[in-house]
């Protein structure tokens, strides 16, 4: 059959992911679709072909876990789910540690049933097991493996069945061409297609695709080995592909798995195996499929011993052989999140990248609605592929983060864990007064940003008891307590901090006015010199993001918004110009640095530093203007995320350490502290109960149930108003409240203290879940020096949103009793706004 | 009774072979490699006879380049006169009847040649009794039996036994072995030169889907009938 002439879509690649894709568009409306693959039908050669196919459910991350969950629901659907469950066990008492917290993501996401078992238990399951070596398991009896290239044919199946799919086996992409800035036709060995949109499903093929078309897909293709051990002699005989439950065997990165009469043993431990997408062997070239790869015996010799080691019954038999063995080839990113959406270098040229079996079929409808609809019902802002900033799209970056990341695929991995390699690639002007001041930094999109500075140690013995310290030392990781003594001295006088992590972009022209509005919530035909905080919102009316926009011209407006948001931002923020022309996008991210200066004395500070008037009548609050600091000119804001008097200086690059010396110097007699992004970022922002972006703020949650409803809604037309004014009307499902921690003692005696992600429930330990079936959950949790209080924040149903409410939050293994502070957005400290406003 | 079994790195035979571009050689960059089968065969019938697994290894490294079957032999028989100096004789010396990339045919002959020891080819059967070894050599309409007095040097073939995987175990164990390596043996004369590598034309390996449950059932009974099987 020869290749339509035109296509609405054209899908590359028949793996899991590109049938998925295909078939969801055809469900949801879409006609003239066209799926493609260079290999042949129904294994095209990719990673689907090799992959292990099992499912398990928990992740702590909430995005993989919805997408995780609704695969199996596509699988089930499809009659290609095996439920075998699944048991990942503990050699040390750190990952025992592990699995309560393993627990506490099972509840967050609603995944039940799940158990903590003892050794003995799991032997019982897995009678195979050497259970002397573990020290118990974390049991998921929903795990399950799946045919997926069954999956995968069947979903083509339904697609051509419709009349939505036109199916080309054996067909190369050998071009892709892009006309204005957008996809216009797929070269192929087959013949040319005009397009609208392509879907690049190519797996560890997908770079050097979305190169054709210019666009940056960034992952690598890596090593994951696997050997197939058999016939073992409990399996003779068995009736289906998995009779026992899978093993995780966390603590040595593998897995071990029943595969029928044989037992397949996979590996995460050997040492990280990269490979650039142009070295992978054509169909043509390769011997087996190309991404089989032949085994390279050393690297699994240890992981030959481990697996001995857990189940010698099977493994140390002499009568059962390695039949078979292979380097299987898979995706990595940089961030080890897939990549999902358009690009932002290529308009109408869609990546579903980087997505293993147990998340495909979920992908495939995600981004289906995404195109289709323009969003998805599971909020993906993590898997964007959007989210890259310029370095990160490096093969030096992706290679770096990769192999860093590779064997922490089954690793313990802290909520606040930062990354080893590959940092230093962005820095503020004034770094090396950061280093001079020990600053302990943390990375943001790149950027080196102080968490803290141990130079502020002095300020412990300052503030004596009212800073509490944590004895625990998960708690206490990638954490210290001159946090809390930096947030005590901005509270008590200033602090001065570095906020060059900022995406900062200007929309300007005639039509800038009507674009800006045209995306945010709140009115932004406000006079020149005004800054304005605003939702950005979806469609479907919840939060794209939040951040701030100043007018700083008739017809120009200064875009800020964080780093890990700004590069999805901007491309909403571009998506959404008047096609006339008549607004343009300039990002100078690159060309201003921010400082930001508060606390009582912040005024004090800026008043010796500036001859212009920064007096509460002369600079009010919600309003910005250049001042001059010296011989800098600075565009001083002023507005607030800790809750205090002060101001962002957004500063030329160049001048940035000028401004911080000046600052630095005017502040001493004050007592000025650097303060780093853990005030920032967490506590001070946490007393004034303001949310963030990715914790709080998701498409999932409006505004209304934010809490961030204003008076009016403008007369002017936004993206999601309809949405908007609709959940105005409605009782919101959910609430979110800020609560705080009654008694931090375990029952070991240790005060603990949350982290973030874990579940609220009620005190006799019952989830809470409300009316659209969303549980409750810690959306973010901190320390507030100022009111004494560890504080959490969490959607609540309405019927457990009230102030004094009694739940409970479980944390590693344990209950501990909270209370509802605060519904809705009132904050804990200085409820009546008197400090931002003096 | 001290055994040797040479075997011969080659292409992983299962897959697909790609010529490099100048014709005279295997593109290796994708291809993973194995020994040839019918050595798994001498390997699995010396370990047989030994009821061991191998105890040493001496690993000929060579340039990299194709070496014909003279070269091949010259230098094994170099490493085996080494060794048997050093060690002592072995008894009986296994090879495979031809590799199964060159199919050269002329390895074992030639060493049991340069040794002076009997040989017998082709093997489908091999039999240690007393002091002499019984060889069985298919011949299509029955099979010839060899009686060969110890040393001797034997060629297998494919079907001569069903060769194991090597167990977990095994592969830890064979870790563990001692092996010397002999770099850059040297390498003999060469009288036989490749002027061009070619693989064999016709359709390669090829799938035909013929439908999918139970709808494909009439095109499977009409292929078993095309083929003759039912």
């Amino acid at each position: 059959m020869s290749l339509p002439k035109h296509a609405r879509v054209v899908v590359i690649g028949c793996g899991i992911v590109g049938n998925s894709v295909a078939y969801h568009l055809g469900r949801l409306g879409w006609r003239d679709i066209v799926l493609l693959d260079k290999g042949p039908l129904p294994n095209p050669g990719g990673s689907t072909g090799h992959a292990s196919n099992f499912i398990y459910l928990v992740d702590h991350s909430k995005e993989m876990t919805a997408l995780t969950v609704e695969s199996v629901r596509q699988y089930q659907e499809l009659g290609v789910f095996t439920q075998s469950g699944g048991i990942e066990v503990a050699r040390t008492p750190e990952r025992m540690q592990e699995l309560t917290r393993r627990m506490a993501s099972a509840k967050s996401w609603g995944i039940e049933p799940v158990s903590l078992i003892t050794p003995v238990e799991v032997k019982k399951l897995v009678p195979y097991i050497n259970e002397k070596i573990i020290l118990g398991g974390f049991s998921t009896p929903g795990v399950g493996v799946v045919d997926s290239l069954r999956a995968g044919t069947l979903m083509r199946e339904k697609g051509v069945g419709s009349g939505a799919v036109h199916v080309a086996a054996n067909t190369e992409v050998t071009g892709i061409d892009v006309k204005a800035g957008r996809v216009n036709c797929v070269r192929t060995n087959a013949g040319d297609i005009e397009v609208e949109n392509v879907v690049v499903c190519c797996g560890v093929w997908s770079p050097r695709v979305g190169l054709m078309a210019g666009a940056h897909i960034p992952l690598t293709p890596a090593v994951h080995q696997m050997i197939d051990v058999g016939p073992v002699p409990r399996f003779a005989g068995a009736k289906s592909d998995i009779e026992h439950p899978i093993v995780r065997d966390m603590d040595t990165n593998m897995y071990e798995r029943q595969a029928g009469g044989d037992l397949e043993i996979g590996s995460y431990a050997h040492r990280p195996i990269l490979y650039n997408p142009e070295d992978l062997p054509s169909v043509q070239q390769a011997a087996l499929s190309p991404t089989e790869f032949p085994f390279t015996q050393a690297d699994f010799a240890p992981q030959m011993e481990h697996a001995l080691e857990l189940m010698p019954e099977i493994v140390g038999d002499e009568k059962v052989g390695v039949k078979y063995a292979i380097n299987g080839i898979l995706s990595l990113t940089p961030d080890g999140m897939p990549v999902l959406g358009e690009s932002s270098d290529v308009a109408g040229l869609w990546s579903a990248s980087a997505v293993w079996v147990k998340e495909g079929p979920g992908t495939g409808k995600t981004l289906a609605e995404w195109m289709v609809h323009g969003e998805s019902e599971i909020d993906i802002h993590a898997s964007d592929a959007a989210r890259f900033h310029e370095h990160q799209k490096t093969r030096a970056h992706v290679r770096a983060r990769a192999a860093e990341g590779f064997n922490k695929t089954y690793g313990i991995v802290h909520p606040a864990e930062q990354w080893a390699s590959n940092r230093n690639v962005r820095l503020a002007p004034f770094h090396q007064r950061e280093r001079e001041l020990q600053a302990f930094f943390f990375e943001a999109a790149g950027w080196e940003r102080p968490f803290w500075y141990e130079s502020n140690a002095s300020l412990l013995d300052e503030f004596g008891d009212r800073i509490t310290r944590r004895t625990a030392e998960w708690d206490s990781r990638w954490w210290s307590p001159i946090i809390n003594a930096e947030h005590l001295a901005m509270r008590e006088r200033a602090g001065i901090f570095d906020l060059s992590a900022f995406t900062i972009f200007d929309i300007t022209g005639p039509g800038a006015l009507n674009a800006v509005q045209g995306v945010a919530l709140r009115q932004m035909d406000v006079p020149v010199g005004r800054n304005v905080y605003t939702p950005v919102l979806s469609t479907r009316g919840g939060f794209k993001s939040d951040l701030t926009i100043m007018r700083l011209g008739h017809e120009q407006f200064r875009v800020v918004t964080g780093g890990a948001s700004g590069m999805s931002d901007k491309k909403w923020f571009r998506d959404h110009l008047p096609a006339d022309g008549s607004a343009q996008l300039h990002d100078l991210t690159s060309a201003m640095s921010t400082i930001g200066l508060w606390g009582p004395r912040a005024r004090d500070i800026l008043s010796a530093a500036t001859s212009d008037d920064v007096s509460n009548d002369g600079f009010k609050f919600g309003t910005c203007r250049s001042i001059d600091i010296g011989t800098v000119r600075v565009l001083a804001s002023r507005i607030s995320y800790v809750g205090d008097l002060g101001w962002e200086l957004y500063v030329p690059m160049e001048q940035g350490l000028l401004l911080w010396d000046t600052l630095w110097e005017a502040g001493q007699p004050h007592g000025l502290a650097a303060c780093g992004i853990g005030v920032y970022g967490t506590t001070g922002r946490l007393e004034k109960c303001y949310r963030a972006h990715g914790n709080e703020l998701e498409t999932e949650y409006n505004v209304v149930e934010a809490g961030m409803s204003a008076p009016r809604v403008k007369a002017e037309d936004f993206v999601g108003k309809e949405a908007h004014l609709r959940h105005r009307e409605e009782e919101p499902a959910a609430i979110l409240c800020t609560l705080t921690v009654d008694d931090h003692t375990s029952k070991g005696g240790e005060k603990r203290y949350m982290l973030g992600r874990e579940p609220i429930v009620t005190r006799d330990g019952k989830r809470l879940v409300d009316r659209h079936g969303r549980g409750s959950y810690v959306t973010s949790a901190g320390a507030g020096p100022s009111v004494g209080k560890h504080i959490l924040m969490a959607y609540l149903p309405p019927e457990n949103a009230n102030a004094g409410e009694q739940l409970a939050v479980e944390y590693l293994g344990e209950s501990y009793p909270v209370s509802v502070a605060a519904v809705g957005s009132t904050p804990l400290f200085d409820p009546e706004n008197l400090r931002v406003k003096a | 009774m001290k055994i040797l079994v040479c075997v011969k790195r080659v292409p992983f035979t299962g897959g697909k072979m790609v010529l490099a571009p100048d014709r005279t050689a295997l593109e290796t960059r994708h291809l993973g490699f194995t020994i040839s089968p019918h050595e798994e065969c001498g390997v699995e019938e010396a370990v047989d006879a030994m009821a061991l697994g191998i105890d040493r290894a001496i690993h000929l490294k060579t340039d990299g380049s194709e070496w014909d079957g003279e070269a091949t032999a010259a230098a094994i028989v170099g490493a085996i006169r080494a060794d048997e100096e050093a060690s002592g004789p072995f008894d009986l010396i296994f090879a495979g009847n031809e590799s199964a990339d060159a199919g050269g045919y002329q390895v074992g002959l030639r060493v049991a040649y340069a040794l002076g020891r009997p040989c017998a080819t082709g093997l489908k059967g091999v039999k240690v009794e007393g002091s002499s070894v019984r060889c069985e050599q298919d011949t299509g309409t029955g099979r010839d039996v060899y009686v060969l007095p110890l040393p001797a040097v034997v060629t297998v073939k494919e079907g001569l036994n069903l060769p194991r995987y090597p167990s977990v175990p095994g592969r830890m164990r064979a870790a563990r072995k001692p092996m010397t390596t002999l770099n850059r043996p040297e390498r003999a004369e060469q009288n036989l030169r490749l002027v061009e590598l070619s693989v064999p034309g016709g359709p390669g390996r090829q799938t035909k889907l013929l439908g999918s449950g139970a709808s494909a059932a009439p095109a499977v009974v009409e292929t078993l009938k095309e083929i003759g099987v039912v």
